[in-house]
């Protein structure tokens, strides 16, 4: 990798100060980051290391019932908070199906939300890549793409957003707050991630010095603690990406769904909430055939990009056994292989 | 460049002028502080066989720099034994045949230390098997570091229980 | 119970102690579990320099150019080594000496003939400066459209496939076999190019003493290497020390020394230091050899009773466009079903990738999944059981040569393989079982084989004067456990405890004891010590019968045993004497005498030799996801005798996840307009992770051969990834009735068949 000047600022101010200049990015854990460097993706003449920064290692309650998790909360302390996976279990199991059990006590929530795509013409720098290089046009619109995007891809990038944590984060409406140099600011998760459109290259919705520094959950995020899954299939049983995943978290009275919430994963450039969907089941029974119906709904805007089309299938059958088992309860314990088809009753 | 830094490695404070700011701390172990024991099998996070605790916690040292890491402490395959008896985890490997070529050892080993320190798996095989699926072995060696990390549980917890007792 | 050896030297007759069969843990065990097992890349001597591989990320064309001044003006950079500045080769790699002289690319021009191939190695004080030399190379190339896959070019008739074997093999009368057929099983599969993917990439560290040369570098066949590194260096093999204590993982991908090892001595030899080079995990996907894809077309005629009337067995591979290595997969139908008529042949196709090579079970593992695939496929198709049907087209004689078999258990592995498994419960309709929580369960079995085979190999036996004993071999552990279940032959052969002994392996000063492949290296060097040990035991005899102050004096024809560092007379058991005893008497520091482990040529020509097995599967599939999880396996095993059965439990667990792997994980997708592979990693070429692997039941069956070899020992490296590849792929049909004949078995193939 590229030899870098690595600073350590002592506050936020700092950080953002260094962070401001040309090359220059943000080193929390490194475990994606480092990925990139390495692979000659990423190539920043300067690191800022915010690991040591005060104050953003906490998880806070506030008053109006929102959680705040600081940016530098590592993904399995989080996971592993019996209170946290009570109250937002979709989000815990989701953390606990990504990665390994090294990368989740490595990295850190800020982090996680930052991570970058793993199409493979991505990270080939030979490849065209348009997210890369602006212009250069994209290698995965007529090469190997079976797990690239259904929803939201462009002739530009059909790159999928590589995250489980974010999927039930957007569902959730979970809130990033951003220090900047303009101070700070707050953005919904649901518009941190960019779809590609004519600029696949600006990724995220932050400018350059810009600083996650928390994620927030609001109060109503606690509603769907009982009816509430994250199920993603992958190619083999752990440790590796989602072909597709979905979230789902149902607020649940008297045996009509109050309100849903659903999203996404491995299907788009960013954690894909389901609106559509979501209005679909509000007010209704729960059953089988309505989650067909949401399904629908929410793939109803799905094109393969590629040799894909069965994403769009799948991923209808996903958001059908994510609402199952939502429906049926969220449980006692988080199960033995997170998130995994194989952790629950195969449902329907 | 010169960057001054300071590790605890194995119980010993280590003060390190390091050379250069890209060395993560696998290379820093391996190639500078000849801690060969830790193993790379990929360098990018994809294998585990580079698994070591840092600050108690299983981490890919392949993908920690060794700069940002300046106060930590380190714990290396070189360091679990006690003297010439070897921690519980190492027997049960030998005992259980939990490896072939013996690569990626060093990294199943310090992860499965890690895990049961973080007690998230307890005597469930399920949960061993998905809680050390971030340590490749190619030989296929998987069921007896399965049958390994549960008798090295068992037997700690039961020489917890004799200490407390 | 005492080991003992009869020295009346009559292989077929000798009885073994306790060393041979137990399951003893593994001699190196605590060094492994402790970090101090030392592999090449653990090497740091004096003054030592790393060197990185520049590679191409063209599959084809030639280097135009190569910034090497902006390398070199990197700090830590110190040299620069490219096809026009490194030092000269006494061979031209690209010369074909022999047929297992693969080419090798070392710089020897600018053209580039696959992806990921060596274009440039750059030299540096650490390797963080090496690392960013060789990228700010920023090459550029002349291109040539890159040849891509099974379809990229005109087959042709491969000369020979395999170890010299025919492209195509005829037996019977094909073609009135199948007209013959009441029913015709007519399938095509194809399998993906895979990669070996140790855990321990590729590594040299070299180090030049003037013409001697000095290496830490895995090794499966150090001898081998010497002769191959003799030629290109243009120095005696003797001045070649290799020393290869550990592999991280072999599989065939360290059976020949790699062009990436030979730049490492190179680099060595341009700066006048010691250089370390160890390859990238990317780069383990060019220069060291892979299993090449394949597409077969397998032909199954039945009668109506399901006996086979013919079995045709074709299939298509790739091989580099500029060397020949031709994957036997076809071959896999020579010797397991009893049919009038077999026909195998193969046809190649040139790519542009590095040379396929060796990758456990070659050709078995590619043909086995396709040929059991098919055979559950005919099963099915006369409406009989897929053991049942196996057992009625059962081979007696090796089908394609009529010859014996040595010995062959494969009734038993079937029979204690399915009662284990419970296989007698199986509905012979697909998609007839569910478990508790819904999910598909489907069972599918495959029968395994491989050839036992025999190698050359050489041992030195020592008896010192404090009768303990030495065996010295230069044998290989790549994780098979030699160091082990060699010491335990060892200490058998030489008829002392294994605390009384010492083995010596892992280096190329020691006798030649071939290579670690073909499932034939226990065999091959266990057969040398053995032969080793008999023969410094008959000299202490000889020393002692001949002596009338020994109580052995005058044993003559009845012979003695040794036991526990003593010789007893066999007729008179009190009558013995110590080994020190026999040496001090005599005035001999020690006593030596070496020993050769081959094949016996007669004893080929008249028997077929393999091992068998069979692998009984259940995977679980998700009704409407379609995710799969092989959840049961068990397999059960004729190879002959069993040296250590723990350590002959983990090689067929090993193989058998290798099945797994084949069945439903691992590929490398290929880019088919660059030729380059796009997932050169661990993370999306998927090997399985621990929770894939389920409870898995290895049964071995007693099998007493007395034709293979002084030993009786068959062999267990490669047997399990066969039979449970195809146990696999068969469960999956039956848990769903959906067919695939591609693999990995992907996602999208069983979710578009499963009914949403």
């Amino acid at each position: 990798m590229m030899n870098f000047d690595y600073v350590r600022p002592a506050n936020v101010a700092d950080a953002i100060a260094a962070a401001s200049e040309q090359g220059s990015t943000y080193l929390a854990s490194g475990t994606n980051l480092l990925d990139l460097m390495k692979g000659g993706i990423s190539r920043p003449s300067r690191l800022v290391d915010v690991t040591r920064l005060p104050g953003l290692d906490r998880v806070e309650h506030l008053s109006d019932g929102a959680l705040r998790i600081g940016a530098l909360v590592r993904n399995a302390d989080l996971a592993h908070d019996a209170e946290f996976a009570r109250v937002y279990p979709a989000v815990a199991e989701a953390l606990l199906s990504g990665a390994s059990a090294q990368l989740r006590n490595a990295a850190t929530v800020g982090g996680n939300l930052m991570q970058r795509t793993r199409c493979a013409y991505f990270y080939d720098v030979a490849s065209a890549c348009n997210r890369r290089w602006p212009g250069a046009g994209c290698d995965a619109l007529k090469g190997e793409n079976r797990l690239h995007a259904v929803l939201g891809w462009s002739e530009g990038c059909i790159a999928t957003h590589p995250s489980d944590f974010c999927v039930p984060l957007v569902a959730l409406d979970a809130v990033v707050e951003i220090e900047g140099r303009s101070g700070r600011r707050e953005l919904p998760l649901e518009v941190l991630h960019r779809l590609p459109g004519d600029t696949p290259d600006r990724e995220t919705a932050l400018e350059p010095g810009d600083l996650i520094v928390a994620l927030r959950l609001p109060a109503a995020a606690k509603d769907f603690a009982a009816h509430a899954r994250y199920i993603k299939v992958r190619e083999r049983t752990s440790y590796a990406f989602a072909v597709a995943s979905a979230a789902a978290a149902l607020r649940i009275e008297n045996g009509t769904i109050g309100e849903a919430r659903l999203a996404l994963g491995g299907v788009a450039a960013k954690p894909w909430r389901a609106c559509e969907a979501e209005q679909v089941l509000a007010g209704k029974s729960p059953d089988a055939s309505l989650y067909r119906e949401a399904a629908r709904a929410a793939l109803a805007d799905a094109r393969p990009s590629g040799n894909n089309a069965f994403k769009i299938e799948l991923a209808q059958r996903i958001v059908v056994r994510a609402l199952t088992l939502a429906a049926a309860g969220t449980p006692a314990r988080i199960s033995a292989l997170p998130g995994s088809p194989f952790s629950s009753v195969a449902g329907a | 460049m010169n960057l001054p830094i300071s590790l605890t490695i194995n119980g010993v404070r280590r003060d390190i002028a390091l050379d250069d700011p890209r060395v993560t701390l696998l290379d820093l172990l391996r190639e500078r502080l000849d801690l060969t024991g830790t193993k790379k099998g990929c360098d990018r996070g994809q294998c585990g066989a580079c698994t070591i605790l840092v600050d108690g916690r299983r981490i890919n040292s392949c993908l920690a720099l060794a700069v940002s890491h300046d106060g930590a402490e380190i714990t290396t395959i070189e360091g679990v034994a006690y003297g010439e008896e070897p921690h519980p985890v190492q027997a049960a490997f030998i005992a259980h045949d939990g490896f072939q070529c013996g690569f990626c050892t060093p990294g199943q080993i310090m992860s499965g230390i890690g895990l049961i320190q973080e007690g998230q798996a307890g005597d469930d095989p399920e949960r061993v098997r998905e809680c050390m699926s971030g340590n490749l072995c190619r030989c296929g060696a998987y069921a007896g570091i399965t049958e390994a990390m549960l008798e090295a549980q068992a037997n700690m917890t039961a020489a917890n229980r004799r200490r407390s007792a | 119970m005492t080991p003992e050896i009869n020295l009346t030297r009559d292989p077929a007759h000798i009885r073994h102690g306790s060393n041979i069969g137990q399951p003893l843990t593994r001699t190196d065990g605590v060094l492994k579990v402790t970090g101090k097992a030392r592999y090449a890349a653990d090497n740091h001597p004096p003054g030592m320099l790393y060197a990185v591989i520049a590679t191409s990320c063209i599959a084809r064309g030639r280097v135009k150019s190569l910034d090497v001044a902006a390398a070199k003006r990197h700090p830590g950079v110190v040299d620069v080594m490219t096809h026009s500045h490194k030092p000269e080769l006494a061979e031209d790699p690209d010369a074909k000496g022999n047929p297992f002289a693969f080419r090798m690319e070392l710089l020897q021009s600018d053209e580039v003939r696959y992806a990921n191939q060596a274009i440039a190695v750059v030299i540096a004080e650490t390797l963080e400066a090496a690392t960013e030399g060789a990228a700010l190379l920023s090459p550029r190339f002349q291109v040539e459209i890159a040849r891509v896959g099974l379809d990229a070019g005109e087959p042709y008739a491969p000369p020979v496939v395999g170890i010299g074997n025919p492209a195509e093999v005829v037996h019977g009368d094909i073609d009135a076999g199948l007209a013959a057929a009441s029913k015709l099983t007519d399938a095509t599969y194809e399998t993906p190019a895979q990669y070996h993917n140790a855990m321990e990439p590729h590594a040299i560290v070299a180090v030049w003493d003037g013409d001697k040369l000095y290496i830490d570098t895995p090794s499966q066949g150090m001898a081998i290497a010497q002769g191959r590194l003799a030629g290109l260096l243009g120095i005696p093999p003797g001045n070649i020390h290799i020393n290869s204590p550990f592999l991280g993982g072999g599989f065939g991908s360290k059976g020949l020394v790699s062009g990436p090892q030979v730049l490492g001595i190179m680099a060595a030899k341009l700066v006048g230091r010691p250089v370390k080079l160890v390859l990238r995990r990317s780069q383990m996907y060019g220069p060291v050899g892979h299993r090449p894809p394949t597409r077969q077309r397998l032909r199954i005629g039945t009668n109506d009773d399901g006996t086979l009337t013919a079995l045709d067995h074709h299939a298509r591979i790739t091989t580099s466009s500029f060397d020949d290595f031709y994957e036997p997969a076809a071959d896999a139908s020579h010797t397991l079903y009893a049919s009038p008529a077999i026909r195998t042949a193969h046809e190649a196709v040139r790519v542009d990738t590095g040379t396929p090579l060796f990758m456990r079970a070659p050709g078995e593992a590619t043909g086995s999944i396709a040929l059991e695939s098919a055979m559950d496929e005919a099963a099915f198709a006369c409406g009989i059981d897929p053991l049942e049907f196996r057992l009625t087209n059962y081979a007696e004689v090796e089908p394609t040569t009529g010859k014996p078999f040595s010995s062959k258990a494969l009734r038993q592995c079937y029979a204690k393989g399915a009662e284990r498994f419970g296989w007698a419960r199986r509905p012979l309709q697909p998609r007839q079982m569910r478990d508790e929580n819904g999910f598909l369960v489907g069972w599918g079995m495959g029968t395994a084989t491989f050839p036992a085979l025999m190698f050359q190999g050489n041992a030195r036996a020592v008896i010192r004067a404090d009768g303990r004993g030495v065996m010295e071999s230069g044998a290989h552990d790549m994780g098979q456990g030699a160091w082990t279940a060699l010491t335990q032959i060892s200490a058998d052969s030489l008829g002392l405890e294994l605390d009384q002994m010492t083995f010596r392996a892992g280096t190329s000063d020691l006798p030649d004891a071939g290579i670690a492949g073909g499932s034939a290296h226990t065999a091959t060097v266990g057969a040398a010590i053995h032969n080793a040990g008999a023969a410094v035991i008959a000299r202490l005899a000889e020393l002692a019968t001949s002596d009338e102050r020994s109580p052995l004096f005058g044993a003559g024809n009845a012979g003695v045993i040794a036991r526990a560092g003593r010789l007893h007379r066999r007729d008179d058991d009190a009558r013995s004497e110590s080994y020190a005893d026999i040496l001090a008497r005599a005035g001999l520091a020690e006593i030596e005498a070496s020993g050769t482990g081959a094949a016996d040529p007669a004893a080929q020509s008249q028997y077929a030799m393999h091992s068998h097995g069979v692998v009984f599967a259940e995977v679980k599939v998700d009704p409407e996801l379609g995710q799969i999880r092989a959840t049961r396996l068990v397999g059960a095993f004729a190879a002959g005798r069993i040296i250590n059965p723990l350590m002959v439990q983990s090689q067929l667990r090993g193989g058998m996840i290798w099945g797994i792997s084949f069945a439903l994980h691992e590929e490398a997708v290929i880019d088919r307009r660059s030729g380059r592979i796009l997932n050169a990693n661990l993370a999306e070429y998927h090997v399985p992770v621990n929770a894939d692997v389920p409870p898995m039941d290895v049964i071995t069956v007693d099998e007493h051969d007395p034709h293979v070899n002084a030993l009786g020992i068959k062999g267990v490296g490669e047997i399990g990834i066969t039979g449970s590849a195809g146990a696999v792929a068969n469960a999956v049909w039956h848990a769903t009735g959906i067919r695939v004949r591609r693999f990995p078995i992907r996602i999208e193939e069983v979710v578009m068949g499963l009914a949403g």
